[in-house]
């Protein structure tokens, strides 16, 4: 089901509340329109304020003097000088804050400043506050840190190859972070069946977010012993708690955290970073407040971003593309920390069964500590890069057996309402109509393979991908069981509604999301409603805006509050026009009688007969996603209340004198179960596009690697806008989007996520049109003009066509994954637990 | 010649003039913003690599990350604060509105005063202009389409058409 | 936030008076016009004179003058995007505002001169850095260090001709005005450029670039190429300017090819030049023209993108430019 136009709405409105996910789209008032967001009248004007927007009166500026090693211990530091330099209040090093914090329970492993040892170029060693920024600037000049130089990891490679020197004391071994061996099924079996197999490599180098706000935080400790941070980021609720911890012993109730508008995040946001925690720090022990406002280079050095990762995919099929068998490794250069890694790692093995039907699965994943800076969750954590691994090679798999990679795809779907190899439990599902519709768009039938040369002497070719997104993860990041997102609603004697949520706004539209949603279920202006967010002492916990989840649970719990606000509404009109409750409908700002619409009143009358009679109104609402399928170790990454899916036909022209190529139009549809924003919801699947385009032609993390006086020199070779190559507005192909409506019974009115699912095919699809256009394969990311070129010329000399990782046995890096966990397929009867229990190798001491 | 010390000068911002002292070796970016508290100006390099710093001055878009606040005394400053009319937004702003083509925000200040100069000249933008007028802006949220068909919208409505934007792209195709 | 450090700044009223400034502060002093260039490279501590001289008051510099045969001459002050719009450059030095056009973005190029972009500082991607970046690989010998990282055993700097306007500025054989302490001096633009990354101009540091002088399109055509990755912002990473003569006959009789991004300075493709000499724009004759400037086009890994593919596309490139002035 496509979205058409706004349907005219009846008049009568409706009387079966609550809202069900597949209510008619002429019963909605607002959900689904084109509504203005509740900040865009601000967001245009210039006055939204972000966190460097903010200034408060005797604030100090500070800076961090940051590593210019990649891997070293630290020897000595001598503030001596700095501390002379007037205008300079406060200098801090790394045993003023000892207790190390990190986002994910299983890897606190970072420090505020490093106490003892650096583990990257930009590692954050000590912080100087002053009245101007300048003079904090020259002052870190002034500091002497003395370090005694260790090995360098620069790769995944390297990591394995080198258990010594260690990176950090905990892990599996050496420096392998993580290793998680899965295998759903019988593998033998799958491939025995199989009637063609094949297996290649790939590697996704790493990217990262960008957001065009850089990093900032602004903390005030004041003289009532409170601490008040502002900050951008996108996970209040942990940086609230990684304060608590890193600042003991101040109370967690005495700590504020305040997260202003984020100018972009992408995921890039979603950690506690040192610079907020040492900013806190400064406060308190300057007694005034701090701000820190990152440069570019520094917010490159923050990173988070895309896992590089090197993947060896064997995939056995049917001979109409029936897959019996997958069996993939990961290699996953994760960068000087935990960060979101463990979750990373799980997430390259996690999704590949929600799109199609794999029968047996056999996943392999290992994550190693490098010198790099900290890789963590970006815009698809951890999933783009397998999907463009298995996107390529199904395309592989149709051209071996002769089939149309679309055709082959709609075979393989997938079903609705059912539980895959590794037990994630899928809802609705409209990948089906997602390809039909891109497929039709692109005219992919009549134009694959026939575009080729064009009169400008260049080559043009289509590419197909599809891919699949969670719509919040499905287990919080701390287990316990309190609810993932919480809501309250106040409703004043004015009429107005106030909606408190701990959710942030990222540019996503999520405070909207509360107005849309709270709007249509009391039946009045969204526009009209107060959106009060992101503020730890105002707002009740929200996790954050990470994983797509805003829209689903955020969205949930304004629902639950939202029809409990109308409960006691409905309540308080019923007693006082002597109309039964279930009789009124909530519409236009009035409540009224369905039988006798002209039997009514106002909104606001509606509230004040309320409070009479229920006394102050304010009403909660929470959620918590349903319980996982999975419940084997490990099964906790994955699961989601629902899944999105997207389709993309790429169309590129390739000119085959350089390599040199253009993506002139795109084809993207999303099924997004409902759109709650027509207009919201297109503005996040441009931006997808937009993103991946940039991830698929040019965007990479390159460490310059060098020898100097004995020393390694590992540094990130290019931590600026101009050199890290993002598209701009020539790069912007012509886009045309599908809306696909498959409403999915765990979201609001039926909705899923859209912010980040649309991105995930763009890289594969661009890489099969490449194919299309010009027969050579890139089997690397970014399909970068010189790869093209090399494989060009590789073809031209009668080798393989193909520029990618090496596909032999040295081509990963030799890793012991132990014995596997096994778990049955629901199809082989299995129960979501593993029938056997490896040895788990015994953890070095924390 | 002017010392390290700092300077005392009048500008003319958005209309208005604002007596500052500030050093010489400032930006108008670091004046705008921090000595007259006007933070819709934003920043993301202070290098010119990015296009958030835009404001016009004698009309013409320019990057206040690289203009020396002295060199814009006697000059017409106009940031995104003085785009809107009184209370009432200028029909670029509303454009963005409508669309969605702010969604974080923050390359949008520079966007508006890049595009707010060429509606001035070219009543009828190309696709083709719009693109060349915003090569030097940078955003990461929306792919620039949205963005694009705002300025489209706007300038239809400043020619007096009463324009709404496509259906396909608030509602997909 | 990036900040400039400080400094003393002065605005001198005529050429007379910059140049002086510049003799009386020597060292400590540098000229700044639109400061696109200047201003980053001091936040970023590459550049740090004490004194800055800005050439804006002076008056009658920004003007572009068609003279009656067809010759142009262009102030050093004249804004880029004034150049790229001009009718009369457009129509009859389309090559040269083609070039101009190409440079960096739209609001840089209301900014940016053109005077400022001929005497561009050559730029590397170890040098390009922040201070704090420069420190973790010990500096180079542009600046506060004593090693060239593109290629550690020589003893001179690397860095890259990155105007888009100087290879075909040299191509054309255009002159530039230059004013110093013994008033003024007319030169041909080649003659300004040295190959070396650190002295890659042979002007005084006090002599003042006041104009260019396009010759009268007559007998010739020129055309400009640039590869990079975007359309917009990025610095050539190969910048082709070729100016050809004609005889009636369709003939060439002189060719100037110089590549841009490929050295210090705009590097002349001679075997490319030699063979284009005496010959009608033929497929063949391009194609071995174009072949011929794999050789002299010395990419280095000091840009953006693979040196070798850079080296590879080149001779494509140069064939097209040529190409481009049938």
């Amino acid at each position: 089901m496509v979205l058409d136009d706004p349907g005219v709405r009846s008049p009568q409105g409706r009387t079966d509340a609550p809202w069900r996910h597949d209510a008619k789209r002429e019963d909605l008032q607002h959900i689904g329109k084109p509504i203005r967001k509740v900040d865009a009248r601000s967001k245009v004007s210039g006055l939204t304020r972000f966190a460097d927007d903010l200034s408060l009166p005797r604030m100090l500026h500070m800076k961090l003097l940051r590593s210019t090693v990649a891997h070293a211990e630290i020897v000595r530091i001598d503030t001596a000088k700095a501390a002379a330099l007037p205008g300079v209040k406060g200098i801090l090093t790394g045993r003023d804050m000892p207790i190390p914090f990190g986002i994910l329970p299983v890897s606190q492993d970072e420090h505020a400043l490093c106490p003892d040892r650096v583990r990257f170029v930009g590692d954050p060693v000590v912080a100087i506050a002053a009245t101007e920024e300048e003079i904090a600037w020259n002052a870190c000049r002034l500091v002497e840190v003395e370090y005694r130089e260790l090995r360098t990891i620069g790769g995944v490679h390297e990591a394995a190859a080198n258990p010594e020197p260690r990176l950090h004391d905990y892990g599996v071994r050496g420096n392998i972070h993580r290793l998680e061996n899965l295998e759903f099924g019988d593998l033998a079996d799958g491939f025995a069946r199989a009637a063609h197999t094949r297996e290649d490599t790939f590697f996704f180098e790493g990217n990262t977010h960008l957001p065009m706000e850089q990093h900032a935080t602004l903390a005030h400790f004041d003289k009532d012993g409170k601490l008040t941070v502002w900050s951008s980021t996108q996970t209040p609720h942990y940086l609230h708690k990684a304060l608590a911890r890193v600042l003991h012993p101040l109370p967690a109730h005495h700590i504020r955290v305040v997260a202003c508008p984020n100018g972009g995040g992408f995921g890039g946001k979603s950690d506690p970073f040192n610079h907020e925690i040492a900013a806190a720090k400064m406060s308190m022990l300057t007694g005034r407040p701090v701000k820190i406002a990152l440069t570019r280079e520094e917010v490159f050095f923050c990173h988070r971003g895309r896992h590089p990762v090197l993947m060896r995919s064997r995939i056995g099929v049917t001979k109409t593309g029936r897959i019996t068998a997958l069996d993939f490794h990961s290699f996953l250069d994760g960068g000087a920390y935990g960060s979101y890694g463990t979750a990373s790692t799980f997430y390259t093995g996690a999704l590949q069964t929600v799109t199609y039907a794999v029968e047996n699965y056999h996943f392999r994943g290992a994550r190693f500590f490098t010198n790099k800076a900290p890789c963590g969750p970006k815009r698809g954590h951890g999933t783009p890069q397998p999907r463009f691994a298995l996107e390529v090679q199904l395309d592989k798999i149709a051209c071996d057996l002769g089939l149309d990679p679309a055709q082959m795809r709609l075979d393989n779907l997938a079903p609705r309402d059912s539980l895959t190899a590794n037990f994630l439990r899928i809802g609705s599902m409209g990948l089906g109509t997602c390809i039909e519709k891109v497929v039709a768009g692109s005219g992919w039938k009549q134009r694959r393979g026939k575009l080729g040369r064009q009169p400008n002497g260049k080559y043009r070719g289509l590419g197909l991908a599809c891919s699949s997104y969670l719509s919040g993860a499905g287990l919080p990041i701390y287990w316990n069981g309190m609810p993932h997102s919480g809501v309250q609603l106040k409703l004043d004697r004015s009429g107005l509604v106030t909606a408190f949520c701990g959710s942030t706004d990222i540019g996503q539209g999520s405070d909207s999301v509360l107005g849309w949603i709270i709007g249509e279920v009391l039946g009045i202006d969204p526009l009209g409603i107060k959106v009060v967010t992101s503020d730890t002492d105002l707002t009740p916990v929200d996790l954050g805006s990470y994983s797509s989840r805003v829209t689903v649970m955020t969205g949930n719990a304004a629902m639950q509050a939202a029809e409990r606000a109308r409960d006691i509404v409905a309540a308080g009109v019923a007693a006082k026009l002597s109309v039964p409750a279930g009789r009124l409908v909530f519409a236009d700002g009035r409540v009224f009688d369905s039988e006798e619409p002209q039997k009514g009143m106002t909104w606001q009358e509606a509230v004040c007969a309320a409070e009479a009679r229920h006394g102050t109104i304010g009403t909660v609402g929470s959620y918590s996603p349903p319980p996982a399928a999975a419940k084997f170790r490990g099964g906790g990454v994955g699961p989601s209340p629902s899944y999105s899916y997207s389709a993309a036909v790429v169309e590129v022209e390739v000119d085959i004198e350089t390599g040199v190529y253009t993506v002139p139009k795109v084809w993207m549809a999303h099924d997004i179960g409902r759109a709650l924003n027509a207009a919201v919801a297109m503005g996040q699947i441009e931006g997808s596009v937009y993103m991946g385009l940039g991830e698929a032609m040019m965007e990479e993390m390159a460490y310059r690697d060098r020898v100097h006086k004995g020393n390694r020199i590992f540094v990130h070779k290019i931590p600026s806008l101009l050199e890290y190559k993002s598209p701009v507005t020539f790069d912007m192909p012509e886009v045309v989007t599908y809306v696909v409506e498959d409403p999915d019974k765990n979201g609001p009115f039926g909705a899923k996520e859209v912010g980040q699912g649309p991105l995930l095919p763009m890289m594969p699809a661009v890489a099969n049109a490449i194919f299309d256009a010009v027969g050579v394969r890139v089997d690397e990311i970014p399909v970068s003009f010189e790869k093209v070129h090399a494989a060009l010329l590789a073809k031209q000399a009668g080798k393989e066509a193909r520029f990618g990782p090496d596909n032999g046995p040295e081509g990963i890096p030799a890793v012991d994954f132990g014995d596997s966990l096994k778990i049955k397929t629901p199809w082989q009867g299995g129960d979501g637990t593993a029938w056997n229990e490896p040895k788990r190798e015994k953890k070095a001491a924390k | 010649m002017t010392e390290p010390g700092k300077v005392l000068a009048t500008f003319s911002v958005n209309g208005e003039p604002h007596e500052v002292a500030f050093a010489p070796h400032k930006t108008l970016l670091e004046v705008l913003r921090e000595e007259l508290n006007l933070t819709g100006t934003k920043h993301g390099c202070e290098l010119g690599e990015c296009g958030a710093c835009t404001v016009q001055i004698g009309g013409t878009p320019v990057l206040s990350c690289l203009v020396l606040a002295v060199d814009a005394v006697g000059k017409e400053i106009r940031t995104v604060e003085g785009l809107a009319n009184g209370p009432e937004l200028s029909p670029l702003q509303h454009a963005f509105a409508d669309l969605g083509a702010a969604q974080c925000g923050y390359c949008t200040p520079g966007v508006l005063m890049a595009a707010d100069a060429l509606l001035r000249d070219n009543q009828r933008p190309t696709r083709d202009e719009i693109k060349e007028c915003l090569a030097g802006n940078l955003c990461r949220c929306t792919g620039y389409i949205k963005i694009f068909e705002a300025v489209e919208l706007a300038a239809a409505r400043c020619r007096g058409e009463q324009a709404e934007p496509r259906r396909e792209s608030i509602h997909g195709s | 936030m990036l900040r400039l450090p400080t400094f003393t700044y002065h605005r001198p009223k005529t050429a007379e008076q910059a140049v002086a400034l510049a003799c009386e502060h020597g060292r400590e002093a540098m000229f700044v016009a639109g400061g696109t260039d200047l201003y980053p490279n001091m936040k970023r501590r590459q550049q740090t004179p004490t004194q800055v001289i800005s050439l804006q008051d002076i008056p009658g510099l920004d003007q572009v003058e068609v003279h009656p045969q067809g010759g142009v001459r262009i102030g050093a002050l004249a804004k880029l995007s004034q150049l790229e719009h001009h009718p009369h450059l457009k129509q009859h030095h389309p090559a040269f505002a083609h070039a101009v056009r190409e440079i960096s973005t739209p609001l840089l190029r209301n900014m940016g001169t053109i005077g400022g972009n001929l005497l561009l500082d050559t730029r590397c991607t170890y040098y390009d850095q922040t201070h704090e970046w420069r420190e973790s690989i010990d500096f180079c010998m542009k600046k506060d260090g004593a090693i060239c990282w593109v290629a550690p055993g020589s003893p001179r700097c690397w860095a890259v001709q990155s105007s888009d306007t100087v290879p075909v500025v040299c191509a054309m054989e255009c002159d530039v005005e230059l004013v110093g302490k013994d008033g003024p001096r007319r030169l041909r633009a080649t003659d300004l450029y040295r190959d070396d990354g650190i002295q890659y101009l042979t002007k005084k540091p006090e002599e003042l670039l006041t104009r260019l002088f396009l010759p009268p399109p007559v007998g010739w055509k020129a055309s400009y190429l640039k590869l990079r990755r975007r359309d917009t912002f990025d610095f050539p990473i190969l910048g082709v300017g070729v100016c050809l003569w004609f005889d009636a006959a369709g003939v060439v009789t002189k060719a100037n090819v110089r590549l841009g991004g490929a050295g210090s300075y705009a590097i002349p493709a001679v075997e490319t030049e030699k063979l284009l000499v005496g010959q009608k724009l033929t497929d063949e004759v391009i194609a071995a023209a174009g072949a011929a400037a794999m050789k002299p086009a010395r990419t280095m890994d000091n840009t953006d993108q693979d040196v070798y593919w850079r080296r590879k596309v080149a001779p494509v490139y140069v064939a097209r430019a040529i190409a481009a002035c049938r």
